[in-house]
């Protein structure tokens, strides 16, 4: 037992390090409202661009969300940190999981949008269509809001699962929660970093989980 | 007499004119001409079995189906061909659907605001004074606030109408509109059209509502096989058709 505290909750350790982890949450929690934002708002653009059926442009977005979707994200970040710079194109570590994690979470985003789209009935493009609205006002004001609400349960899950793997950034050096504890167990030759990151994630991770819960019940029941 | 010649006066003049309509889905010819022109005020009834193309003709009136070729004219203005603006034409046709469609995610007067704002450009005030009096023509204004599922099908029905009523249309068409009714709530929205109606209104309705029809209808078409058999007033459809066929479909009802 003694073993064991001193491992994972050694007080000298965590006293030293909280600080550190503390500002590795600020890192992960920053960085995990840019991929949200950035991620949503990219794959429901790319799915609203979908919806105007124009073939080739079509093509391309399906192809991106396939091949965002099969890769494993940590393949991704690994070849743009340390490909891009063979050609010359050198980004921050910070930058490199933003980008990476943005356009995974797109790729999902879109698909989700997508088939919130299709599954929108047909009647109410022709309502719309018919009061004179055109294509994209349709889109925008009659189609993409039910479709929205239909898929936000989804959506929320994925969003923590992509935002979670914002921990992959240590493997580039990105200073988020992760990346800090595992500096510091290094440093201290003691667990009780990670222990204290286990709890980070928890602390943002938890009322995530649970608002999205949440939002699953609150979206079901109405049952638009 | 052919029925063509019945049909109420010259197409120039007419305020809806359906012009050698042709329409296709793949190999099945839905429409194999058709010739109708509404006068304004006047209430046009379309009746035939399923599958004779009357809500085809309907749809092609507005475009919702593009035509294989034909005309429609609304106040002698074309609805297809190059350099028409479908969205501005469509201003001057409602649409009344068998299903309702209205927005879930919007109040009944969300509903009735929307084009207003976005097609007629409105501002919020002026669309929601304008949405309200719609609202209020088909006794609704005390439901303003509800969202579609708080409402009952005929009340979703008669902001659906006035949905279409507040742009203004020149013309209003119906497609079956009280077919997924209960039949308790079908009466609330006959006497909504009848309204709709005796304010000078030019309606075509496909619809099963015979004894409707037949009290409140100018004209009565059939159709049948993507063409119209035979036109003429109610009374005479009802009570001495003329061709085999309208008998044969009336008796159906009747009997």
């Amino acid at each position: 037992m003694g073993v064991f505290l001193d491992q994972f909750l050694n007080q000298t350790v965590l006293a030293k390090y909280t600080p550190l982890i503390l500002k590795g949450a600020g890192v992960t929690v920053i960085l995990s409202i840019m991929i949200v934002l950035a991620g949503i708002a990219l794959g429901a653009l790319l799915a609203c661009l979908r919806a105007y059926r124009i073939k080739p442009l079509s093509f391309l977005i399906v192809v991106f969300a396939d091949v965002m979707r099969a890769l494993p994200p940590l393949v991704l970040i690994l070849l743009v940190y340390f490909g891009l710079p063979n050609l010359g194109v050198v980004l921050s570590s910070f930058t490199v999981l933003f980008l990476v994690l943005s356009l995974v979470l797109a790729a999902f985003a879109e698909e989700i949008v997508w088939a919130g789209i299709t599954s929108t009935p047909k009647g109410q493009w022709e309502a719309a269509r018919s009061t004179g609205l055109g294509f994209t006002q349709t889109l925008g004001f009659v189609v993409l809001p039910q479709a929205v609400r239909m898929v936000i349960p989804p959506l929320t899950n994925r969003a923590i699962a992509i935002t979670k793997m914002t921990a992959l950034g240590m493997v580039i050096g990105v200073p988020d929660i992760l990346g800090q504890a595992t500096t510091a167990q290094s440093f201290s030759a003691n667990a009780s970093p990670l222990t204290l990151a286990a709890v980070a994630y928890i602390v943002i991770f938890l009322p995530l989980v649970i608002a999205s819960r949440w939002l699953e019940q609150r979206f079901t029941q109405k049952g638009h | 007499m052919s029925a063509r010649t019945i049909n109420g006066g010259p197409p120039s003049t007419a305020t809806l004119s359906v012009r050698a309509l042709h329409k296709s889905f793949g190999s099945i010819e839905v429409l194999k001409g058709i010739d109708l022109h509404l006068q304004r005020s006047e209430m046009v009834f379309v009746l035939g079995p399923s599958g004779s193309g009357k809500s085809t003709m309907l749809r092609c009136c507005n475009l919702l189906e593009e035509p294989d070729s034909g005309a429609i004219l609304i106040e002698g203005d074309k609805l297809t061909g190059p350099g028409v603006n479908l969205n501005k034409m469509r201003q001057r046709i409602g649409m009344v659907f068998q299903s309702f469609n209205l927005y879930p995610h919007l109040t009944a007067l969300g509903n009735v605001m929307l084009a207003l704002r976005r097609v007629l450009k409105m501002s919020r005030d002026q669309a929601e004074a304008v949405a309200m009096t719609a609202l209020d023509d088909v006794g609704l204004s005390n439901r303003a606030g509800h969202y579609p599922s708080q409402l009952s099908g005929g009340q979703q029905q008669r902001v659906a109408i006035a949905r279409a009523l507040a742009l203004k249309p020149t013309v209003m068409l119906f497609d079956e509109p009280t077919s997924a009714l209960d039949p308790e709530l079908v009466g609330d929205v006959l006497d909504v059209m009848r309204d709709v109606k005796e304010k000078g209104m030019t309606m075509l309705v496909v619809s099963h509502e015979m004894k409707f029809a037949r009290d409140a209808a100018d004209r009565v078409v059939f159709m049948d096989g993507g063409v119209i058999v035979e036109q003429g007033p109610p009374e005479q459809i009802f009570g001495a058709p003329t061709q085999d066929r309208t008998r044969a479909f009336l008796s159906r009802f009747n009997g």
